[in-house]
């Protein structure tokens, strides 16, 4: 299915949770630390990374900290 | 008594090398946090990692800021940043920078705020690319909406009274009208709204944020009466931002002291401050 990632389109399988997808881009929920996910621009709590369905078409937002001011 | 060295008693030692302001037991309170330091750090810009670690620990700031963006997913080596700050004995407050709506400034803010567990954000809400003066509409939109949820506001605002007013009855943590334009470094363009501001708001803590460009601009910040100071560029972008860190610090600690101490009344003419009496009194020719 189609989706977009940080604002890039991208294929990625059926039926896939978003930590499916978190793994696939060498995100480990267990150890990932500073980082924060919103699908269409709701909030992706870290607990509920492993039930939330990715979607056809959904907007998927993978933030941390950067240098700001 | 010539020559004799001035004897300096254990206490005033101490006094000596104990910071002036934690001396007195001054703090700086947003909501539950209590800093020594009233500097506020930003960590864009610098020349390399190393020299912002080194600025960040020349300052003595307790509070860093940071900026909220996507993720490197081609690559993730890059992304090292966040490891570096859980080294260092700061706490971290995340800004909505790069937003111009309400809409945007809260999404930020709850994405910060999953990803560093903290309440506390910098909200910023941007009016327009060539000023990054704030959308005061939207900003007061934003600051309501994120109060509501739990957040800890501690709103970047225009140099604006009734704004700034308006800010502190929403509930904000902390109100930091700016000095002059992000960035610009020209410091103080309007210390009479500053004061009018600091006379308006007078139960949280208020800060200069913004337009700050050297260690003379805190200071007079401080001296009007303001709790703290945020400034990024005008350390990261100096010739060695590590001295003027240090420089920031001891700016905003003069400034501080300074306002405790209490200046004294400006006059139009002159006063002595050597007594006439005793005086030599020499025959006119």
């Amino acid at each position: 299915m189609n989706v977009q990632i940080n604002g890039l389109k991208e294929q990625i399988p059926f039926e896939s949770s978003l930590e499916d997808l978190l793994r696939s881009r060498q995100i480990d929920p267990a150890s990932a630390r500073g980082i924060a996910v919103a699908v269409n621009e709701v909030i992706v709590r870290r607990n509920d990374w492993s039930s939330k369905a990715i979607q056809d078409g959904d907007a998927i937002e993978i933030v941390t900290a950067r240098q700001g001011g | 008594m010539r020559g004799r060295p001035m004897q300096v008693s254990e206490k005033d030692k101490k006094k000596a090398t104990a910071t002036p302001t934690e001396e007195c037991g001054d703090f700086l309170r947003i909501a539950d946090l209590k800093l020594k330091s009233r500097l506020l750090l930003g960590t864009s810009g610098y020349p390399n990692p190393q020299i912002m670690m080194e600025s960040i620990a020349a300052s003595a700031t307790q509070l860093i800021t940071v900026a909220i963006r996507r993720v490197n997913l081609q690559d993730r080596d890059r992304e090292g940043f966040m490891h570096m700050l859980t080294s260092l004995p700061v706490d971290l407050l995340p800004n909505t920078a790069g937003c111009y709506t309400a809409k945007e400034a809260v999404l930020v803010a709850e994405l910060a705020r999953e990803a560093l567990e903290t309440d506390l954000v910098k909200l910023e809400v941007i009016g327009d690319d060539e000023t990054l003066m704030p959308d005061v509409e939207q900003l007061l939109k934003a600051a309501s909406d994120l109060i509501r949820s739990g957040f800890t506001v501690m709103a970047y605002s225009n140099d604006d009274p009734i704004t700034c007013k308006k800010l502190a009855d929403l509930g904000c943590a902390a109100v930091m009208p700016l000095a002059s334009p992000i960035g610009s470094g020209m410091g103080i363009l309007n210390p009479y709204n500053l004061q009018l501001i600091r006379d308006i708001v007078r139960d949280i803590p208020l800060l200069v944020d913004a337009g700050i460009g050297t260690a003379s601009d805190a200071a007079l910040a401080m001296e009007l009466g303001y709790d703290g100071i945020l400034l990024n560029t005008a350390v990261s972008k100096a010739k060695h931002p590590v001295q003027m860190a240090a420089a920031m610090r001891h700016g905003v600690e003069a400034g501080r002291l300074a306002y405790l101490a209490g200046r004294i009344p400006r006059k139009f003419y002159a006063e002595a401050s050597s007594s006439m009496s005793g005086r030599v009194e020499v025959s006119s020719d």
